[in-house]
């Protein structure tokens, strides 16, 4: 019978399934990080239990730690408590790979897997994060999961999880010029909602999707979870497999024949059906901006702040109303009239080389207005950090009044320093633009790393296509 | 886990969609590496004027009077009541723990994220679907009811009005079965210990390149 990517995944890692249709999935690859881990290793301990298979973990430390004055390590004494904790319990059970904080392949975890390789087309890739989703852009079934599965991964290798129904979401055609990976995950987001994927797994396809590179996909399926899916991915292609050739973790010599093989079985068949699907045309879509407190309230650069009674459902038009009100906009107007204070290029969504370029690109022999407190760039990782400052991007940036910083979370969620102050604006390269997300007040306006970096030139949101 | 038979509890309502993790309980309580604790916390920005951190004594902050959960009538509310959606965001345990801590036993909502909803069975935090209408005429009923109660009947799978109506809701059977029972999940998962290494050996040899 045909089977979409979903259901080859789903059944290659079936270990048992119960009467109710609960199944217990093997899981392959296990990211951990310093917030959703400690009180699972203390839950291990306390039950005396051991880790099933050591070699499944990869971790780093890049929530908590902070993007300037690494030399003085982390001051906060409570998430250098919380880094020191799994320095410590990785220490104690081991792992495949750790890149604890400075070292030079320390990042974001969603961004650190992937570029090493320890994402392998045909995985199943668990973090106690849900952005986890994001490395399903390597054809993996990757599910963001709470603290209590990650005991359960620790202690027996495996998930307890409920079969997803499938949707495609079509993207046919090209994008323009100036639009991004990023604006094709908004758009779908405006148009289903934050819950139009809840329970379903999200496969990505169509022209506009394959064209994408590798950092793209993984910023199509990052905002997955954004569109309520707790697994989105992409199928396998050349695109897939020319990145991972020759990463640590990428298979080698004979195997990675074998793998290459399998890997281009990890495609839908023709005929397979999925539950829902959405079609989106590529050429219409335009650069996106958020400009509420939910990813779904978006809109293009050329549109307008919408009214609280454009919405006919009254809790729709409270929160409406409720999110114009945080964000301090008035209905009606115009998203390039929309001054900022700080701009955030950066997160899992978007720190990877690509997205650097692009930003660059826009910054190259330009300056950050003068109304712009802080232009932030945080790499995703070391290796991101370094590669850009081969080709001298670091140099483009601050040239232009960026601030070039040391890789990790940073301003996505504000658990480190860089954090938006009550009341300041920020566009933002992140995914969540909730109330307080970067900070106690703070109002978060989500956008491609381009459209970022236009917004720092212009001192308010700018169409980046219409920059010469 | 901790075991959910049947509740009786005093009902307080939070009338907006996507109540994402974030406003359950902000980042700066996720430095905590306990599991306990998070109460105070719940829904931190909402509920008080001033910005909260980790270690202040919340009995001393000032209260947001204007934030649902800080009214008189909804003091000692076990069963929340939600609209869709509810739990969006992060992967966060902590806002289930939060809500555990809080007080909160049960969450009635017209829809939930995924990862919240499983996290919330994990922690003895039992959440019911019901269909919009039924939750709209329950946050009219709370609202207009001072010491508004309902009765969450897991076993019978019904939420019970003290008008005696009886709306029924949907649960897994296995879920179900581990929160009748206050069952650990990894205890269960290791009585197929024996089908997990069987498995872990053939994958190895067939695609020994994801055992590097
Ligand atoms: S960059 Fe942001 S979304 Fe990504 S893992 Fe870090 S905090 Fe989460």
């Amino acid at each position: 019978m045909a089977r979409t990517l979903y259901e080859k995944l789903w059944d290659s890692h079936v270990v048992h399934v119960e009467d109710d249709g609960t199944a217990l999935l093997y899981i392959d690859r296990h990211l951990v990080h310093e917030v959703t881990s400690p009180q699972a290793f203390e839950g291990l301990k306390l039950a005396g239990r051991k880790p099933w298979r050591v070699s499944s973990i990869v971790a780093t430390a890049d929530h908590n730690t902070p993007t300037s004055h690494w030399e003085q390590g982390i001051t906060d004494p409570i998430s250098r408590q919380q880094v020191e904790t799994l320095d410590a319990n990785i220490r104690e059970v081991g792992a495949l790979a750790y890149f604890p904080f400075k070292d030079k392949r320390q990042g974001i975890v969603h961004v650190v897997g992937p570029e090493n390789g320890a994402t392998l087309p045909g995985m199943t890739v668990v973090c106690g994060d849900s952005h986890t989703s994001t490395h399903g852009a390597f054809a993996c079934l990757a599910h963001g999961i709470g603290t209590s599965e990650v005991e359960h991964v620790l202690a027996t290798q495996c998930l307890l999880q409920k079969k997803s129904k499938t949707m495609l979401v079509r993207v046919d055609g090209e994008v323009g010029a100036g639009v991004t990976a990023k604006d094709i995950v908004l758009a779908l987001i405006g148009r289903i909602g934050t819950a139009g994927g809840n329970g379903y797994a999200i496969e990505f396809g169509g022209a506009a999707i394959r064209a994408l590179s590798m950092e793209g996909r993984m910023t199509v399926c990052n905002m997955a979870i954004e569109a309520g899916a707790r697994v989105g991915f992409v199928a396998a292609d050349d695109t897939t497999i020319a990145y991972l050739k020759g990463l640590s973790f990428s298979p080698k010599g004979a195997d990675w024949d074998k793998a290459v093989a399998h890997w281009r079985g990890l495609v839908s068949d023709p005929d397979a059906r999925f539950d829902a699907v959405i079609e989106m045309d590529a050429s219409r879509i335009v650069p996106q901006v958020t400009w509420g407190t939910s990813p779904e309230m978006v809109t293009g650069i050329d549109g307008t702040v919408p009214a609280p009674e454009d919405f006919k459902d009254p809790v729709k038009s409270e929160g409406v109303a409720r999110a114009l009100q945080y964000m301090g906009l008035t209905p009606r107007m115009r998203i390039d009239q929309i001054a900022i204070d700080k701009v955030f290029i950066g997160s899992c969504t978007n720190s990877r080389i690509e997205d650097l370029r692009a930003a660059a690109a826009v910054a190259r022999g330009r300056h950050v207005a003068a109304n712009v407190k802080l232009a932030l760039v945080v790499p995703g990782s070391g290796l991101i950090k370094a590669q850009a400052e081969a080709e001298g991007l670091d140099k483009i940036f601050t040239a232009a009044g960026f601030e070039w910083r040391q890789p990790g979370c940073s301003m996505c969620l504000a658990m480190n320093d860089d954090r938006l102050n009550p009341g300041e604006r920020c566009a933002s390269t992140s995914n969540r633009n909730f109330e307080g997300r970067q900070g106690a007040g703070g109002r978060t306006h989500l956008v491609s790393p381009a459209m970022a970096a236009a917004a720092a030139i212009a001192g308010r949101f700018a169409d980046v296509r219409q920059l010469s | 886990m901790e075991k959910f038979i049947k509740l009786d509890g005093l009902v307080a309502p939070l009338d907006r969609a996507n109540v994402d993790t974030d406003a359950i309980i902000p980042k700066q309580f996720l430095k905590s590496i306990k599991r306990s604790g998070f109460g105070p916390n719940a829904f931190d920005e909402w509920r008080y004027m001033d910005h909260g951190e980790p270690g202040q004594d919340c009995a001393k902050r000032p209260r947001n009077p204007n934030f649902v959960l800080n009214q008189e009538r909804y003091q000692g509310a076990s069963i929340l009541l939600a609209r869709s959606n509810f739990g969006c965001g992060s992967s966060r345990e902590h806002a289930p723990w939060a809500l555990h801590d809080f007080g909160f036993r049960a969450i009635i909502g017209e829809s939930f994220a995924d990862i919240f909803f499983n996290n919330s069975f994990k922690n003895g935090l039992l959440p019911v679907v019901l269909p919009k209408a039924e939750i709209d005429a329950l946050f009219g009923l709370t609202e207009h009811t001072p010491g508004y109660r309902l009765t969450v009947d897991l076993p019978a799978q019904v939420v019970l009005r003290p008008d005696g109506y009886a709306i029924p809701f949907e649960v897994d059977a296995f879920r179900k079965e581990c929160m009748l029972n206050g069952w650990d999940d990894i205890g269960l998962t290791l009585r197929h210990a024996e089908k997990i290494r069987e498995f872990e050996a053939r994958r190895r040899t067939e695609q020994p390149w994801l055992f590097a």
